[in-house]
């Protein structure tokens, strides 16, 4: 089956250089995750139409949109997209449902033809009650719904969401999310949502795609991602402890020397990942089973959760979760030198 | 809770002496106190914009007021000055609008050329001006030769001749106004639009225009405001014939030559329409967000 889309965005801006590979086939929803900076929003500007490719290709639906070696570009108003922005950008002076109806009239419907359509998206959103308010009388929910729906009003083979969510306060989240999700599902073309925040990737997503610094790092589905992550910011996103270093049987040497006894064999450059709930932390030298201890220092504990997630700086450095309970036995303060353990069973070693 | 729900609470307590009601402190004002190194310019300011306005009003011909107001050739100016102020103010808006749009949104060479030479009007003597325009549109100029050759149409000394000179003093008040008002727009209100489909044509109509329409009506208001004062260009390109090109300023300017109480009398009519109506339109246009 041949992707709805299949592009390599190269765009290069005053040192900084974004190079992407997308596909995403028709149904499909494709995360795009990274952190500030990394060119997320680039990315999506310039499949919009918005910014000009450097180098690459931009293939919708067969139709080529952006081809700089090719000397072809299609300007944003003839692609057929619809593009969610982060601030929604809904126009203010015209109504949710003028608002909606923007784009079908833009596309040759007549008035009627288009507010029908705009009024039976505002329904599908649940806002058909709200179709007669003014942009700056709605929430950031609301917002958030008729700018969904104004975007998909004009039945895009290629739908992107700039961080649809970040706008929105944690508990509107929870709602908008579950909403979103729903309507991803039924759409019918590819979808690109652009996130910094793991949940909203793991819950919308069927796949993933994560840059950093304009370069994918790392992509494929939740569970791989999150079973074996391959850079320190995926590590983090998805909360593990993550090294490198090289593997000879059971034990990984990372660069400084540390030797990390692992459970599975590995030969050459390794990664070895364990969870923060499986370091163990003891006031004295443990004795006994675990195969992997060492001294550390304290340097932070903050809450986690209903844990506490203690930041271990020391030969390596970790993060450890401990209960409340633990941490007042242990009389955890930063500065205070324990003893790390972990299982070889508790981590977790795969190739480099 | 309503009144229905406990009616004997009410009656306690206005029977009971009880504690004094609480009473609402005194309003306390978090403003800061503005320093005096700003006020007394400020002060003197107002007092030199408002003190000739003053004398004016000191000065007139009360008694004779209403005599004056109906003297032949007042109402006739007077007409003639709204008209052609509006006029030409609805030219500037079909124009500048347009122009303010490009040197706003269009990345050209030598943009910054083009909107230093739009504010010449604005440091030009009116009179310079007028000379310019007749240079240019009068019958033997470049454009207004070719237009009484082709077309039999004379702008020199005609009503139109005095929308043109008007229209060329203020112009550059509105193209300022709009240009302003257009950098101030967020611009991704027109790229949502385009990603919408719309071109660049509806994105103006639709999204562009509706947004900065306070930037234009303000715009629009000073350039009406000066048109209707226009004196310099007026005279030397369309003259002063009463009826055809006689504008209230000019009406004054000639009162002046013979009789000071009716140029007073003159600039307190125009004075009273314009205030009039400015703050009339102040109200509904700018001060609505």
């Amino acid at each position: 089956m041949t992707p709805v889309l299949d592009a390599r965005l190269v765009v290069e801006r005053g040192g900084f250089r974004l190079d992407v590979g997308l596909r995403i086939g028709a149904g499909e929803v494709v995360a795009l995750l990274g952190p500030n900076g990394a060119g997320k929003t680039t990315a999506v500007r310039a499949l919009a139409g918005l910014v000009a490719l450097t180098d690459g290709h931009i293939v919708v639906g067969g139709r080529r949109f952006d081809d700089p070696r090719a000397a072809t570009f299609v300007p944003p108003d003839q692609r057929p997209i619809g593009v969610v922005f982060q601030d929604y950008l809904l126009f203010p002076h015209l109504t949710a449902l003028d608002n909606v109806a923007f784009g079908p009239r833009c596309h040759g419907a007549s008035r009627p033809a288009a507010h029908e359509t705009a009024a039976r998206w505002l329904a599908r959103a649940g806002m058909a009650d709200l179709a007669r308010r003014k942009p700056r009388q709605l929430s950031g929910g609301q917002a958030q719904r008729v700018a969904l729906a104004r975007a998909l009003a004009v039945d895009p083979a290629l739908l992107l969401l700039d961080e649809p969510l970040a706008a929105l306060d944690a508990r509107t989240r929870l709602d908008t999310r579950a909403q979103l999700h729903r309507h991803l599902t039924d759409h019918a073309g590819a979808t690109l949502i652009v996130t910094h925040d793991p949940l909203d990737a793991l819950v919308l997503a069927d796949r993933l795609v994560i840059i950093e610094d304009g370069h994918v790092v790392q992509e494929g589905d939740a569970a791989t991602i999150t079973a074996r992550p391959r850079t320190d910011y995926v590590a983090r996103l998805v909360g593990l402890n993550l090294y490198r270093g090289r593997g000879i049987g059971h034990t990984v040497t990372l660069a400084d020397g540390f030797v990390i006894t692992v459970a599975d064999t590995m030969d050459g450059d390794a990664f070895v990942a364990f969870s923060p709930a499986a370091v163990a932390l003891h006031l004295d030298l443990p004795s006994g089973s675990p195969r992997n201890t060492w001294p550390a220092t304290v340097a932070g504990i903050q809450r986690h959760g209903d844990n506490l997630r203690v930041q271990l700086s020391g030969p390596i450095g970790a993060a450890a979760d401990v209960t409340p309970a633990a941490a007042a036995q242990l009389r955890l303060q930063p500065g205070q030198l324990v003893w790390a353990a972990v299982k070889a069973t508790e981590t977790r070693a795969y190739p480099a | 809770m309503s009144k229905h729900d406990n009616p004997s609470t009410h009656h306690s307590d206005v029977l009971k002496p009880g504690p004094p009601a609480p009473v609402a402190p005194p309003r306390r004002r978090v403003g800061r106190r503005a320093p005096v190194a700003l006020l007394i310019p400020a002060a003197l300011g107002l007092a030199f914009l408002v003190l000739p306005l003053a004398g004016l009003l000191v000065r007139a011909p009360w008694s004779t007021l209403p005599q004056r107001l109906v003297a032949p050739g007042v109402l006739t100016a007077l007409r003639l000055s709204l008209l052609t102020a509006t006029i030409a103010t609805v030219v500037c808006v079909v124009l500048g609008v347009p122009l303010a749009w490009v040197l706003a949104r269009v990345d050209f060479r030598g943009r910054r050329i083009v909107r230093a030479l739009i504010t010449v009007p604005l440091v030009l003597p009116p009179v310079v001006g007028g000379v310019a325009l007749l240079l240019v549109f009068g019958r033997k100029g470049i454009v207004g030769g070719w237009l009484n050759e082709t077309f039999g149409i004379t702008l020199a000394f005609t009503t139109a001749g005095v929308v043109i000179a008007e229209a060329f003093v203020a112009m550059p008040f509105l193209v300022i106004a709009v240009e302003g008002a257009l950098r101030g727009a967020d611009e991704r209100y027109e790229e949502a639009a385009a990603t919408l489909g719309a071109g660049r044509w509806t994105t103006f109509r639709r999204v562009t225009l509706p947004l900065v329409a306070p930037g234009v009506a303000a715009g629009a208001v000073l350039c009406w405001a000066r048109a209707l004062g226009e004196f310099g260009a007026t005279i030397t390109f369309a003259g002063n014939f009463p009826g055809r090109t006689q504008t209230m300023p000019l009406a004054v300017y000639l009162a002046l030559e013979k009789d000071l109480e009716s140029a007073i009398v003159l600039s307190l009519i125009l004075l009273a329409v314009s205030v009039t109506i400015l703050a009339t339109l102040r109200d509904r246009w700018i001060n609505t967000p």
